[in-house]
């Protein structure tokens, strides 16, 4: 308990402690990286609360990452194009405005993960892993077949959207406002796991029986918990694109789902801050090894293969050891 | 036939099943009274398992009904079963393992509050949750035990547990499969005491193939032989029928 809080702690002044002392040596790319940790890492706390607490293997997260990507990329097209995106039967404008962009992004892919969860959850096992892959890549090739916004070529955005009162345009600032979006949706999470909730979640994982025979209806747990999961993973998907200024099918293909399965997995599945650490660490690598070789993912591979066999609680589980019950 | 309705707090009504040519469940009817234990015994494969699924839900059956406290739950799941009232035990002890033990008691007091889709405050810290599940843990006697991680419990102390959690639940009827499975002598007189006085919380129709603690502790026995129902009485009944004894008690000798 002591010694993941103190790994916790550590953790999350890691990326604004990378970033300010990469302002102060005038390292604006750092920055970004640091930028970058802190959206996947965004991306990999939704997929966690499905994944590490509800224990719904989704291979088909990439769906709300583009979803809301896509969010970011057709709202900011519309506005700096200054075409409405509809006219009737009500008139709906694009918008440069990241909390209204982040408010759509949320609904619509929370709204996503309603449908595709209603469906994908009355399967389980390898079969649900299919089925979410399937609709993440209905969404891709629809992306791709599209072309209103881009089609295969994606979208540009000109200047990265506004944030009320701050200068967006300044890393250093696009970079708090990031973190400040990991942190609460990191404080959202962890009260989510001890919650009444998390509670009968996290017991749905381990044993379904258990849970229905005390009352509980297990496919309500999970669907709301893969709405939520679906909603933040969406949330990151708009801060990645506007920290991009760019969108594209990629954003929803299966590699995608892959990486961010990645996060969680190299992190430590089900720990809070598992997903923090398994970003930072895959961003570390992609910069460091991928200007070394091409071909880096092989090394990534292998160390993947080691977390899953030799260190099944991922990095964290390594350092902090098996997880405490909180009473 | 002469049981009246409003006494019976547990009603099964001419249950049938089928698989294929099999009939698992033969036309069984089976009611449990406020305060009594009502043992289901039956030698293997005699259709018990085939019928606790369908008094719990989880298994449909071709005709008959089931009633709690005057309510039909025959179309209902077992999760609509379990919020009207019933508190199942299972035969092979079925926990969040890795939960601690009053993290268990907690997550059935939770189920019966029905206040699980709060998202924000710590369940652990719920006071009433808290002493919901102290009470039922000190009734089986694991309180000392509650902050002790499931799966490091003894086989013995999470049969216990099982029956904490179903305690949580303030069931109107117990449903126990074979609460004495796995435990040694001792552990077997032990439970046998507790249920003893458990009766008085609420009716249990226990299924249980440990003979000196179905004869100890039922109030009626009822038969159950390729899935129907051979016998019904009182343990002084049950013992002396010439069908049971040859049928199950295994004296086709002696008969």
């Amino acid at each position: 308990m002591m010694r993941e809080t103190l790994v916790n702690v550590f953790l999350f002044l890691l990326l604004p402690v990378t970033a300010l002392a990469a302002f102060a040596l005038d390292e604006p790319f750092i920055i970004t990286l640091a930028t970058k940790a802190a959206i996947l890492a965004l991306a990999g706390v939704g997929l966690n609360i499905a994944l590490g607490l509800g224990g719904l293997v989704s291979f088909g997260h990439a769906a709300f990452f583009g979803l809301g990507g896509y969010a970011m990329g057709i709202l900011a097209a519309h506005a700096q194009s200054y075409t409405p995106i509809m006219e009737s039967p009500f008139l709906i404008e694009g918008t440069k405005s990241m909390p209204i962009i982040w408010l759509v992004a949320i609904v619509v892919s929370a709204l996503a993960a309603l449908l595709i969860g209603a469906l994908s959850l009355r399967t389980s096992g390898v079969y649900f892993i299919m089925v979410t892959l399937a609709f993440g890549q209905m969404l891709f090739y629809f992306s791709i077949s599209w072309p209103a916004y881009g089609g295969e070529d994606g979208l540009s955005i000109y200047v990265r959207n506004g944030f009320p009162g701050l200068n967006t345009l300044n890393p250093l600032t696009f970079f708090a406002i990031a973190f400040a979006v990991l942190a609460l949706v990191l404080l959202f999470a962890g009260r989510l796991a001890r919650a009444p909730f998390g509670l009968a979640l996290s017991a749905a994982r381990q044993n379904a029986e258990r849970v229905e025979s005390v009352g509980l209806a297990p496919f309500r747990l999970r669907l709301v918990a893969f709405v939520i999961s679906g909603a933040v993973t969406g949330l990151a998907g708009a801060l990645f694109a506007d920290l991009n200024r760019f969108v594209s099918p990629t954003m929803f293909s299966w590699q995608t789902s892959g990486e961010i399965m990645i996060f969680v997995i190299l992190g430590g599945v089900g720990r809070l801050f598992g997903p923090v650490a398994g970003a930072a660490l895959f961003i570390l690598l992609e910069h460091v090894l991928g200007g070394l070789s091409e071909f880096w993912h092989i090394y990534l591979g292998f160390l993947l293969l080691m977390v899953v066999l030799f260190a099944r609680g991922g990095m964290i589980g390594l350092i902090a050891g098996r997880e405490v019950a909180h009473d | 036939m002469t049981e009246q309705m409003t006494d019976v707090l547990l009603d099964v009504r001419n249950l049938h099943k089928s698989f294929g040519a099999l009939k698992a469940t033969d036309d069984v009817s089976i009611t449990l009274r406020p305060g009594e234990i009502h043992a289901l015994i039956g030698p293997n494969g005699a259709g018990k398992s085939t019928l606790i699924k369908q008094i719990a839900g989880g298994l449909r059956s071709d005709s008959g009904s089931v009633h709690f406290a005057g309510q039909d739950v025959t179309p209902l799941s077992t999760v609509q079963r379990a919020r009207a009232g019933l508190g199942r035990t299972f035969q092979i002890s079925s926990l969040a393992m890795e939960y601690t033990v009053l993290q268990n008691a907690v997550l059935g007091a939770l189920g019966q509050s029905g206040r699980v889709m709060r998202f924000f405050a710590p369940v652990m810290r719920q006071a009433a949750l808290r002493a919901e599940a102290m009470r039922a843990l000190e009734l089986v006697g694991l309180a000392d035990h509650a902050a002790k991680r499931t799966s490091d419990l003894s086989h013995g102390q999470r049969r216990q547990l099982e029956v904490a959690v179903a305690l949580t639940l303030r069931p109107k009827v117990f449903l126990m499969d074979e609460p004495m499975a796995g435990l040694g002598a001792s552990g077997s007189r032990e439970m046998t005491g507790f249920l003893d006085g458990l009766r008085a919380e609420a009716p249990i129709l226990l299924v249980e193939h440990d003979m000196d603690a179905v004869f100890a502790l039922a109030d009626r026995i009822s038969v159950l032989v390729y899935g129907r129902i051979i016998a019904s009485g009182t343990a002084a009944e049950i013992k002396a029928d010439p069908q049971v004894r040859v049928a199950y008690l295994g004296e086709e000798d002696a008969a």
